[in-house]
């Protein structure tokens, strides 16, 4: 076995000056060391891993939600969180975006809140106090918000813009005292115009979709977002941010954009920062095998009887793991043949199990003659 | 997050696959549709090396054969 390149460096950084049997001698142990503590072939590392991951998870907090401390974000941390990650869900309960920021801007309180503001989705509905469907005279009556416009730093004008590209055919009258008049143009029935206000409601001013609260906090001296809502896709191409070390918490939404090993990393991230953030020690190995098997066909699958654990050959290791009369059933059905190779379905006709000293046969091979 | 992916010459990839004795769909997998393909020239069966930055051994390489979508 070879030593990893990494710990070949740091020996020979550490026998610079030494003479030659010395140093020789110094990578020797080294690699005698290493290959001890290395894993024996067909140790069952899988089981470590679920039981170095299980037992912890017996003594996280059952509670669904909890106050973040500083961030004044409710996260949903513990135990939700990490079964949210190992089944693989397509949105996590509580979407979050951690937006780092390129270092000229990172240091500048004032350009970091530019920032934020830019990414922040303005709709319509945060500008507005009043909206008033007028069945008399077919209109929508909308009140304009001022203060919270101010606040937003929100032009009439952009309402302005705004209105003109989604309601295109409408006609459209904005009074500057910030009363606004919309009329449909051709079909005059209740529903149509009752569509109409639920469109205006939603419509989209500025910022990015999708992301409903920003918050920028500093962490170790330099600034970062963190945000309610996520839209990586898009964020990731506002100036000012730091594509490279930008991530949401969504594991899918980190496929789709970034690719597999990101969403590999992130799978590792997250579950480790969540039974950190519980005060549990987990080696990190352990959960870099679980994703590596979430993430083995490309694809993310999580470890549920609908991934992973729906997968195996066996119809019996299938079976045993949950809903087992629908896999048997099938199983009959389809003619299924099941090779007891694997270990569950050894352990339930008593068998040896493939593992350890039980995964080796003798091969003979006879002379040909 | 994203770690460096690059693709293996045919004559690297049967060196691998030597190596460690395997057939390419004993090797993990990633699809020809993954965002880190979309600007690298490959098709499906090619083998991809990708180098991570590894907590516990500074830097670990791991190999993906792309998949049809």
């Amino acid at each position: 076995m070879t030593l990893p390149p990494s710990i070949k460096k740091a020996v020979e950084r550490e026998s610079e000056g030494l003479n030659k049997s010395k140093s020789k001698k110094l990578l020797e142990e080294t690699e005698r060391r290493f290959r001890e503590m290395s894993v024996v072939p067909a140790e069952a590392v899988g089981v470590i891993s679920a039981q170095s991951i299980g037992e912890p998870g017996t003594q996280m907090t059952m509670r669904t939600k909890h106050f973040a401390g500083v961030t004044e974000m409710n996260v949903t941390l513990g135990l939700p969180r990490l079964i949210e990650i190992f089944d693989a869900r397509r949105e996590p309960s509580t979407p979050t975006m951690t937006i780092r920021l390129q270092d000229d801007v990172a240091s500048d309180e004032n350009k970091v809140r530019e920032i934020a503001a830019k990414i922040l989705e303005v709709s319509f509905e945060s500008i507005m106090k009043e909206i008033v469907i007028d069945l008399l005279n077919f209109k929508i009556e909308v009140t304009l918000d001022n203060s919270s416009m101010e606040s937003f730093n929100i032009d009439i004008k952009d309402v302005e813009k705004a209105m003109n590209k989604v309601f295109k055919k409408h006609k459209i009258v904005i009074l500057k005292s910030g009363l606004i008049r919309l009329s449909p143009k051709d079909t005059k029935t209740i529903l149509n115009l009752y569509k109409m206000k639920m469109k205006l409601k939603s419509m989209h001013i500025r910022g990015v979709p999708g992301i409903v609260q920003v918050l920028p906090i500093k962490r170790r001296g330099s600034w970062i977002i963190m945000t309610a809502g996520t839209n990586l896709r898009r964020v990731l191409k506002v100036p000012g941010v730091d594509p490279t070390r930008t991530f949401s918490n969504n594991i899918h939404e980190m496929f789709r954009v970034l690719g597999v090993e990101a969403a590999r990393n992130s799978i590792v991230n997250e579950a480790l920062g969540t039974l950190k953030q519980q005060g549990l020690e987990v080696d990190i190995r352990h959960i870099m095998l679980v994703a590596d098997t979430m993430t083995l066909n490309g694809d993310i699958r999580g470890i549920t009887r609908y991934g992973i654990s729906g997968d195996k050959a066996s119809v019996l290791a299938r079976a045993s793991f949950e809903v087992p009369l629908k896999h048997l059933f099938n199983a009959a059905v389809h003619n299924e043949v099941d090779n007891l190779s694997s270990v569950i379905e050894n352990v339930m006709i008593n068998q040896p199990i493939p593992i350890g000293t039980g995964l080796l046969k003798l091969v003979v091979k006879r002379d040909k003659k | 997050m994203v770690p460096k992916h690059e693709k293996l010459s045919k004559a690297k990839a049967k060196e691998l696959l030597e190596k460690y004795n395997v057939v390419p769909n004993q090797l993990p997998q990633i699809t020809l549709t993954d965002p880190t393909l979309e600007n690298m020239e490959v098709e499906a069966g090619d083998i991809i090396k990708i180098t991570r930055k590894s907590p516990t051994a500074g830097e670990s390489v791991y190999y993906r054969v792309i998949s049809i979508g």
